[in-house]
């Protein structure tokens, strides 16, 4: 690869200045990065590493009760946050499904998220919670939900000198869950042909008040199933409301045919992974 | 190219060498501090055979740069061997048919080492994801799984034999 000049800001104000010049590219994990820039697919003239960055790392309660989670935390750390496994499980069931244990300890959500791939097992469900993304510039910092971040395969909406900072996630209604289920053909360190992400809420009697369903791999970029989320909202969740929200999933889905797996085939899971969400996400509500 | 000196803490030392400021961990550790137990398999993270510790997680080095290692504790298969802690289980693989040619072994008992240290009672599932980020060649991983459940079953029975 060719030669880069490597930076270790402390601060996000360092940070920012740092990607001024536009063609430097922030590192975290590196467990995209690295491998793009070894096999150039990428090239940059300056890494700047966000790991040593405290806000960039830390896993802590927002004052509104939410959550937040610094762009660099590993997968690792996210899965095992107590407060994530129990208040937003389908991130910490994604977390768990990143490449491998070595990946994991590495790999952060930021990443996940800024590399972009269509596949991105952390976005479905963030993007299920709500989840906004904090980016610095220049200018300072902005927000803006986690789904408009995505440009297309590979491309975010970000700015040369703009940063994923932290991942904001909003509080959690009582009786609700979430969930991450995805389709690989192999058991593990494999990627994405569907993945369905979701977060339900349901009132005392059962009704379901909230729902949030976000698909990987069957789009340019990770997209809602609104269709799916319509069918839910205000429907006890029995096993035809299950049915039909999968049906709408998939009908929401617009999936390619690849070497990977056909669109049909695509859809069917989109629909399968849909049910197997809900139902979930239904247990866990009514166990608690 | 122009060489940077890298200082990190490895195998519990500090140690400085040379860089090329695009050597990976594993280049480092492998050209420029001759610890040739981390192997290349892959290069890009998916086959494991250069898991090594970072603070005591396993980590494909392939995936790091060297100027990432200063401020990092990083621990070798050299160094895991080192003091024979974990000879139990370098023993079982070595009996029980759990390597070969060798190749992804210093990876795999990385990764086993960690997951029995932090989980003395694994079952197969538990064990089969800890070393799924290792890909193996030679043993289709079923005398490592048998190999790593009877070091893991032993090293009960002497704690419990210690009680």
């Amino acid at each position: 690869m060719d030669v880069f000049d490597y930076h270790r800001p402390a601060t996000i104000a360092e940070l920012t200045g740092m990607l001024a010049t536009g063609d430097a590219r922030p590192l975290a994990g590196g467990t995209d990065l690295i491998p793009q820039l070894r096999e150039g697919r990428r090239k940059v003239a300056a890494i700047v590493d966000i790991k040593h960055i405290e806000a960039c790392r830390v896993i802590a309660p927002l004052p509104d009760g939410g959550m937040a989670i610094g762009a660099a935390a590993s997968a690792t750390a996210v899965a095992r946050d107590e407060r994530v496994r129990r208040d937003y499980p389908g991130i910490a069931a994604a977390a768990l499904l990143i490449g491998s244990y070595q990946v994991q300890n590495r790999a952060s959500l930021g990443g996940n998220i800024c590399n972009a791939a269509p596949s991105a097992d952390a976005v479905p469900p963030l993007i299920a919670h709500g989840a906004r993304a904090e980016i610095a510039g220049s200018a300072g910092l902005r927000e803006i939900p986690l789904e408009e971040i995505f440009a297309g395969p590979g491309r975010t909406h970000l700015a040369p000198a703009e940063v994923l900072t932290r991942i904001l996630l909003p509080p959690v209604a009582e009786r609700s869950a979430s969930h991450y289920l995805r389709f690989t053909p192999r058991r593990e360190m494999d990627i994405a042909i569907a993945g369905v992400g979701g977060f339900i809420a349901a009132d005392e009697a059962g009704t379901i008040i909230e729902a949030r369903i976000a698909l990987a791999s069957v789009a340019p970029k990770p997209i809602r199933a609104p269709s799916a989320e319509a069918a839910l909202i205000g429907v006890i969740l029995d096993d035809a409301a299950i049915h039909a929200a999968g049906e709408a999933a998939s009908a929401d889905a617009s999936p390619i045919s690849d070497t990977r797996g056909s669109a049909e085939y695509r859809r069917e899971l989109v629909a399968v992974l849909t049910r197997r969400v809900l139902a979930h996400c239904h247990d866990q509500i009514n166990r608690t | 190219m122009k060489r940077i000196a890298i200082t990190a803490q490895v195998n519990g030392e500090e140690v400085t060498g040379l860089a090329d400021p695009r050597d990976t961990l594993l280049d480092w550790l492998r050209d420029r501090l001759d610890l040739t137990g981390s192997k290349e398999g892959c290069g890009n993270g998916n086959c494991g055979s250069c898991t090594v510790m970072i603070d005591g997680t396993p980590v494909n080095a392939c995936l790091m740069l060297a100027v990432e290692a200063p401020g990092a504790d990083i621990t070798t298969i050299e160094g895991l061997s080192n003091g024979g802690q974990w000879r139990d289980l370098q023993e079982n693989l070595a009996a029980m048919g759990g390597t070969q040619c060798g190749f992804c072994t210093p990876g795999i008992v990385i990764s086993a080492a960690a997951l029995l240290r932090d989980d003395p009672a694994p079952d197969e599932a538990a064990i089969r994801y800890a070393i799924a980020g290792n890909l193996c060649r030679c043993t289709g991983y079923d005398k490592i799984v048998r190999a790593i459940e009877k070091t893991a079953e032993q090293r009960r029975a002497m704690a419990r034999v210690g009680e």
